[in-house]
């Protein structure tokens, strides 16, 4: 394995009394998919909202890219180069999919107000540009999608909706994604879809390494090359999918065996 | 190439007859039939599908369709060159359209309800009053001074406003309005409650206050601050256009439908509210230094919450955050209750049934914000 691309160390988040993540400790190489599970509670999506600047950390470190990067603000994480999706969905549904998917293409764009106001000429040429990857990007997960780049979020299903999401995070070429249960409220063939279009995608962006947050087994089982299972907010197991699966403590956590 | 024009054309030209028929009307009986007509042939014509070509030529033909805006108005000023009244109704229309331009941008695209606007309109009526009394700054540089002043005026709020979250800010700017009217009150500098005189505008000499006449025509001396006014809502309304046709407009939305995730993705929502809110606070900060130069009088009994709640109105009737809907409002809004003076009594009655009327039927309002257009009349190739 490589230098990690993501390192924690002892990162822990305390809610008054109660300890959402507790001492976690996890590494994650380059172009590595590492799946975070455990049962409801267990402190996965805290750990993205940590680590992504919505909640501070109350004690141990992160580091990205050698950086640490503990406790900056949402904005400076994204600026590093991570970008995530939410559990649930977080679009701008009265917005149209090129709105959407350009939110997420923030850092590449010009936002002075001389540029935006003024330069229109140039302007132009950089929408025209950054249009244009967008549209290449959507093709990837549907053709058809990218034919309606001008549509409304809100009237789209469920899975294009996952699928611009996740376009959102991937159009400013991020070093990591975060992928906060992915496949939620979608059946079983549209998940499997989607994680072919992950996959491809994966094999575009040189280096793209990711953390998966998913209760659907099937899912972790094929996508990820390495688990991490949270329960009370701690580690208690780490490896790959069979070895977790076999391991007793995680079955205790799933189904609660004594 | 793309939609006719003709059908927007005749929308724009029979909407400027209607506005004329509307002025011209002396009795109520007459304006309640005008009024009527109206409401039921836009009825029709969207039932019979005759009004689609017209919204079609107002999106793909826009440039044309807004200098044919501006032809409409120029077409009414012309036909009531020497009438007082009717000049002005648009000059105040069109000053609460530019306050309305101001609000689109921070309630419309950043989500800040702001219940100060006659406040901030206010700050520029005062600053243009006491300028021009007591210094020799040409006018026009007044209009600006008005608008700086508001704007910085608004950086007092923008603390507190920044602190609070989601509509709780409101409470914040209705705190100001009223403390700003009080303020006025008792201030004798600033006239107290009898206000203050201002002199004619002037511009290179030329003097508003008085009637002139070209090619043997006279002219009201309100032509040239009509002329004034739809110069700065030009001004103001290509750059609102601009503005939310941007990566900056895009960041507002952002910032309106969903901080967290906006934050998640670089928008720096405290810098956005701040631009908005200046930006708008400016702008109503021109439009009240040109209204008091217009009236030439002014007193704290026109800067109330209750003026406010009217702005705020117009924004919600119009369609929160289409410019072309605040016009079309802010017309409705001013105009209604001076021709019909028998509603005059119940104004505020009748705005707060309409709002309500209009957030049950039609809850995006008249003229409903459509889909963000980056570069009018672009195809993806």
């Amino acid at each position: 394995m490589s230098a990690p691309v993501l390192a924690l160390e002892g990162f822990t988040r305390r809610f008054g009394g109660l300890v959402a993540l507790d001492q976690l400790d996890m590494t994650v190489g380059e172009g590595e998919i590492v799946g975070l599970i455990g049962p409801n509670g267990s402190g996965k999506t805290t750990c993205f909202n940590v680590l992504t600047g919505i909640y501070e950390a109350s004690a141990g470190r992160a580091r990205f890219l050698g950086r640490d990067i503990t406790n900056l603000p949402a904005q400076a994480v994204y600026e590093a180069g991570i970008a995530r999706t939410f559990q649930r969905s977080r679009l701008c549904l009265p917005l149209s999919i090129v709105d959407n998917i350009m939110l997420g293409n923030h850092k590449r764009l010009a936002h002075g107000l001389w540029f935006n106001l003024f330069r229109r000429a140039a302007f132009a040429r950089q929408y025209e540009q950054a249009f244009g990857e967008a549209r290449e990007l959507v093709r990837v997960f549907d053709a058809p999608l990218a034919e309606r780049m001008f549509e409304a979020v809100g009237t789209l299903p469920m899975i294009d909706r996952r699928r611009i999401e996740i376009c959102r995070a991937l159009v400013s070429r991020p070093r990591l994604l975060l992928l906060d249960e992915p496949s939620a409220g979608m059946t079983e063939e549209e998940t499997r879809e989607l994680m072919d279009d992950i996959l491809e995608v994966r094999g575009r962006i040189a280096g793209l390494t990711i953390v998966i947050i998913e209760h659907e087994m099937g899912v972790i089982e094929r996508v990820t090359e390495r688990c991490v299972v949270l329960n009370f907010g701690k580690k208690i197991s780490e490896g790959s999918y069979r070895e977790v699966a076999a391991d007793r403590q995680v079955q205790e956590a799933y189904l609660g065996v004594e | 190439m793309s939609a006719p024009l003709w059908p927007g054309a005749l929308a724009a030209g029979l909407v400027t007859a209607l506005a004329i028929a509307f002025m011209w009307a002396e009795n109520e009986w007459e304006v309640m039939a005008i009024l009527v007509t109206a409401a039921v042939g836009t009825v029709l014509a969207r039932r019979t599908g005759w009004l689609a070509p017209a919204t079609r030529a107002f999106t793909e033909r826009e440039s044309a369709m807004n200098r044919l805006a501006i032809l409409g108005l120029v077409v009414f000023v012309a036909f009531f060159h020497d009438d007082h009244f009717p000049l002005l109704m648009v000059g105040t229309v069109l000053v609460y359209f530019l306050v309305c331009l101001g609000l689109t941008i921070q309630f419309g695209y950043a989500g800040m309800v702001n219940f100060a606007a006659a406040a901030f309109l206010g700050v520029g009526c005062y600053t243009a009053a006491v300028l021009t009394a007591h210094t020799a700054i040409p006018h026009l540089v007044v209009l600006a001074i008005g608008g700086a002043v508001a704007a910085l005026i608004g950086s007092i709020l923008i603390l507190p406003v920044l602190r609070t979250r989601g509509h709780y800010s409101a409470v914040v700017t209705i705190a100001f309005v009223l403390l700003f009217k009080t303020f006025l009150e008792v201030n004798d500098t600033l006239g107290g409650p009898q206000g203050l005189k201002l002199p004619s505008m002037q511009v290179l000499g030329w003097k508003f206050n008085q009637n002139f006449s070209v090619a043997g025509i006279e002219f009201s001396f309100y032509v040239s601050y009509v002329l004034v006014a739809l110069a700065l809502v030009v001004v103001a309304f290509a750059l609102t256009r601009r503005l939310e046709r941007s990566w900056i407009g895009l960041s507002l939305d952002a910032v309106r439908l969903d901080d967290t995730a906006a934050a998640c993705f670089g928008v720096h929502i405290a810098r956005w509210k701040i631009v908005a809110f200046t930006l708008g606070n400016f702008m109503a900060g021109v439009a009240g230094a040109l209204y008091a130069l217009m009236l030439g009088f002014i007193a704290p009994t026109n800067f109330t919450f209750g003026d406010s709640l009217i702005m705020v109105s117009i924004i919600l009737l119009g369609g929160i955050g289409n410019p072309w809907g605040a016009a079309l409002a802010a017309a409705i809004v001013v105009v209604l209750p001076e021709k019909l003076q028998l509603i005059q009594e119940y104004r505020f009655l009748l705005y707060a049934a309409l709002v309500i009327l209009v957030l049950l039927y039609r809850p995006e309002g008249l003229l409903p914000r459509r889909l963000r257009v980056y570069l009018p009349g672009w195809k993806p190739r």
